[in-house]
């Protein structure tokens, strides 16, 4: 269901830099940490100071080219070169980056929907410090002054950066949470958006459907996954809204302001800024060899993709169901496979881990017991509903699922007894029953509810709900 | 009394390190007003490290190589603690936390700093005019410019301030203040010598590299301050060079080319032709085999490089912006304060520099300024290696003339063309020394310059040590 007036369709692309979970920064020795005292992380190839030199870090290169790999890029010779521009988080005025020779180039994201995505390029570059504005609010326009720390200035990045694949912001934050779970998997960062070290930017144009592309504005300040689809769809909006009434939208880097709900101008680019970007002739070009890449490869983990496939595969089902992807997502993947594998009802294991294992400890839950459980369910022991209680202690106490179901007094009851209730309730209630069997679909509705509640009194909650509603209606002659 | 002499005679206990300094602060006190070869004398501290190299000869121990020898360095090394200003307004009392890596070097090998020398602003300049404190005289005729950049190094060795001294050389900044100052002075292979803590004029050129007065203590010098650093990703890992048990070899059966573009060079002065010359027999009589060898694209290099140097300048100079250190003057705006504080702190030559460089880097002018210039850079470096094919070493004149008057430079472009016998092997990242080789018709020094391939310190420093002799 699109956001978007009919007729209208929204391109977008997004470049996302994420910090490299390294011991130090990419050209010294300094500490990559978070939250520390401002400038407690600093020394003269950091700050820029005359005569400072860079030494790379080859851990940060080992993690950028896994990150390339499991985006399925190509790893190639590569050089670094200096983006110059003049900002005061910016210690020697200009940023060691990547030009036209990029580490990792022509790759591609799997979503778990099935759309995918081209990588354009995934650049290593080092970070920038952190500007604080004083006094106006925290914004620039308002400060009277502004203080900076350069514990980050020089922490690895990987810049990576889409093709503009993507149509919905649902594709977008798709996008952003699958490049989170390979992050995570691969150990290449923690990818915590809250905390800066995942940054994500949008590239946003519309265009009428069967039109060229329109002008395209660039989104920054995007804390959340749920901030990203806001000022994703926001934006589109917002430009519809201008070509309609008949004006251009110009291109410009806009600020997402979370509280108010919308995005406003930064800088307007009316051409591409000139980085003025050479080799940087501090350092050498990198030169991975096929062993490295095959060495590479070799310790890749099994990434959130080939899970999904795997999983789907063991359960009959398709990778961009919602119960695969969310098990993937929790990491409780092997639970399912392994239940599954024992002999447990495929979909209700999903069903279990989609909606019932949203809690701590879920991956600790042995898969004999899930397995067994769902067994009990689908032999007609448990009920749904009882099953789903007697899983929530499985995970709190570690016990298995028949001794915890005993302990309760849980058992389905069977179906001869369940029969024998519902026609004393029908036979203890003769005007309700009659509506029931007469009455339009609307009353018999809500005379299934009475009727439930009291059979459920009756059984003492052992009532498997679905069964005695298809005997009432059986009962009925419906 | 040379280098090694000294060196010998204090770590033998003869002499004192102390006796030395005082010395030579002695000198300093005698001429340094009419020369201004230093931008600040360490006499205190030198004094100090004296007195703890003269108790480490007492315990016994071996105070290094270099023991009790006076060195001044260029101020633009960076010295813990001390002021440091590359001679301009920008850095205004700005003291390094961090010793240059060539700094550690000689303080381990016993080396004693008596002074940070003057230079051209940001080591930009053939002169030492350009500097913000004022020129440094030529200790032959203090009516004349010692040379540039490194003119204060070139003229505290030249006036007997120190034995020994360190110069930068980007493009011939250490072999043309030798040659108008009549001393020693050798620029290493690219990388032969770590840059860490050498303030960053054009990254890809600079070398730190020697000045002394004769070809052995030079050789010396380079010896201790050369071999990898992990702190210089463009350092080659190789350890230092051995020098020298190579310089009493003599040259007989070397192949030695007289480069013909740069001897016939437009205006290269008749006695500069005539003494280069004359170095060029003098090998021969001692067994060389002379050769005139061409190498076509070094015409092209006065035009390189002043596309490449400034453009490397303009980023590598973006950081003085006065938000961390050095001048800052108050604006409103961070972008007016950059303006002024750039305006304030920067010489002329500097900011011309700076524009021109950021010209040839700029969108639509990349590919053909800077992207140009890079690729005849490759022709030079091929061209060097064929009459390498041909020939152990080359020779050319250094400088064009002696040391000219103050003020007789005043159009940039001719100030330029000093370097045109120099630039060539910074672009190709070779070695290349001079050597003095007489005088000039006015009496002034002439110096003779040997160049070798890349890593080929030795045999260069061979040939030196070969003209050298043939003088005396």
């Amino acid at each position: 269901m699109s956001v978007l007036p009919e007729g209208w369709e929204m391109v977008i692309g997004l470049e996302v830099h994420c910090e490299l979970h390294t011991e130090t920064k990419l050209f010294c020795s300094c500490p990559n940490s978070f939250g520390d005292e401002p400038n407690a992380n600093t020394c003269p190839t950091c700050l820029g100071l005359p005569g400072s030199l860079p030494v790379l870090n080859e851990r940060a290169v080992e993690l950028a080219m896994r990150l390339g790999r499991a985006l399925a890029c190509d790893v190639q010779r590569s050089v670094f070169a200096r983006k110059n521009y003049f900002y005061p988080d910016q210690p020697k005025d200009y940023q060691v980056s990547q030009y036209d020779l990029p580490t990792n180039e022509h790759g591609h994201l799997d979503l778990p929907s099935g759309l995918q995505v081209g990588i354009t390029r995934a650049h290593i570059e080092e970070d920038t410090g952190k500007l604080t504005h004083v006094g106006g609010g925290g914004r620039i326009h308002d400060a009277s002054h502004s203080l900076v720390d350069y514990n980050r200035s020089g922490v690895p990045l990987v810049e990576i950066v889409s093709e503009a694949d993507m149509r919905s912001s649902e594709q977008a934050k798709e996008y952003a949470s699958e490049l989170r779970a390979i992050l995570l998997a691969t150990g290449v960062s923690d990818a915590k958006m809250e905390e800066g070290s995942m940054r994500v930017d949008a590239n946003v144009s519309v265009n009428r459907v069967g039109e060229p592309w329109g002008t395209r504005c660039e989104i920054k300040n995007l804390n959340s996954l749920r901030s990203l689809g806001r000022a994703i769809d926001h934006e589109a909006l917002r430009q519809i809204d201008l070509i309609e009434a008949g004006e251009v939208v110009r291109q410009e880097t806009r600020h997402w302001d979370e509280a108010e709900g919308r995005t406003g101008t930064l800088r307007v680019k009316e051409d591409a800024d000139d980085y003025r970007y050479f080799p940087e002739p501090d350092l050498v070009p990198l030169e991975p060899t096929a062993d490295d890449i095959a060495r590479i490869d070799a310790a890749l983990p099994v990434l959130p993709a080939a899970r999904r496939a795997a999983l789907a595969a063991a359960a009959g089902a398709d990778p961009t169901d919602g119960g695969v992807v969310i098990a993937v997502e929790r990491g409780l993947d092997e639970l399912a496979t392994a239940a599954i594998g024992a002999g447990a009802d495929a979909a209700r294991v999903l069903t279990h881990v989609e909606h019932n294992l949203a809690v701590d400890g879920a991956e600790r839950l042995s898969s004999e017991h899930l397995a067994a459980l769902v067994k009990m369910e689908t032999g007609g022991e448990l009920t749904a509903t009882q099953a789903k209680t007697v899983l929530a202690e499985m995970v709190e106490t570690g016990d298995d699922p028949a001794t915890i179901a005993k302990a309760r007094g849980f058992e389905a009851l069977d179906t001869g007894a369940l029969e024998g209730i519902v026609d004393e309730i029908i036979a203890a209630h003769p005007g309700e029953w009659e509506q029931f069997r007469t009455g339009d679909d609307k009353a018999r509705g809500k005379l299934t509810g009475f009727f439930m509640g009291k059979v459920m009194q009756a059984s003492k909650g052992q009532a498997d709900g679905k069964v005695a509603t298809a005997l009432l209606r059986s009962r009925a002659g419906l | 009394m040379t280098a090694i002499a000294t060196a010998a005679s204090v770590r033998s206990g003869e002499r004192s390190a102390r006796s030395v300094v005082e010395a030579h602060l002695a000198a300093i006190q005698g001429r340094e007003a009419d020369i201004h070869a230093f931008n600040l004398v360490l006499a205190e501290q030198a004094l100090a490290h004296a007195d703890e190299i003269d108790a480490q000869v007492a315990a016994g121990e071996d105070p290094g190589p270099l023991a009790g020898v006076p060195i001044a360095l260029k101020d633009n090394l960076g010295t813990t603690g001390i002021p440091t200003t590359w001679s301009s307004k920008i850095l205004d009392g700005w003291k390094p936390p961090y010793d240059a890596t060539v700094v550690e070097r000689l303080r381990a090998a016993g080396a004693i700093a008596v002074g940070k020398t003057n230079l051209d602003e940001f080591a930009m300049g053939s002169s030492t005019e350009n500097s913000a404190f004022g020129p440094t005289k030529n200790p032959h005729d203090t009516t004349r410019v010692p040379g540039g950049s490194s003119g204060g190094s070139a003229a505290a060795v030249a006036a007997g301030f120190a034995p020994l001294a360190l110069g930068s050389d980007t493009g011939g900044s250490i072999r043309q203040p030798a040659a108008f100052c009549g001393i020693v002075g050798a620029k290493p292979t690219y990388g032969a010598v770590s840059r860490y803590g050498l303030v960053a004029f054009a990254s890809s050129l600079d070398q730190i590299g020697p000045f002394a007065a004769d070809v052995a203590d030079a050789a010396l010098l380079l010896e201790v301050i050369s071999g990898h650093d992990p702190l210089d990703s463009t350092s080659i890992p190789e350890p230092p060079l051995a020098l020298s048990d190579q310089l009493s070899r003599g040259v007989e059966g070397l192949r030695v080319g007289v480069v013909q573009e740069l001897l016939g060079a437009e205006g290269i002065a008749p006695d500069v032709v005539a003494r280069t010359k004359a170095a060029v027999e003098a090998l021969e009589g001692a067994g060389a085999k002379i050769e005139e060898v061409s190498v076509p694209a070094v015409i092209y290099g006065l035009s390189a490089y002043y596309l490449i140097a400034p453009a490397e300048a303009s980023s590598n100079l973006a950081r003085y912006d006065g938000v961390r250190y050095g001048l800052r003057v108050d604006a409103p705006t961070t972008g007016e304060m950059y303006d002024r504080t750039r305006t304030a702190g920067f010489g002329p030559e500097v900011e011309r520099r700076i524009m021109l460089g950021t010209y040839a880097l700029s969108a639509g002018y990349y590919d053909a300024f800077y992207g140009k210039a890079q690729k005849v850079r490759t022709l030079i470096i091929r061209d060097f290696e064929a009459a390498y094919e041909r020939c152990d070493v080359l020779i050319s004149p250094t400088a064009p003339t002696t040391a000219f008057a103050f003020g007789a430079k005043a159009d940039p472009l001719a100030m330029y063309l000093n370097d045109v016998c120099t630039i060539p092997s910074n672009l190709a990242g070779h070695p290349a020394i001079s050597v003095p080789y007489g005088a000039g018709e006015d009496g002034m020094p002439i110096g003779v310059q040997v160049m070798a391939p890349a890593l080929g310190e030795a045999v260069m420093f061979r040939v030196a040590a070969a003209l050298e002799a043939s003088l005396s």
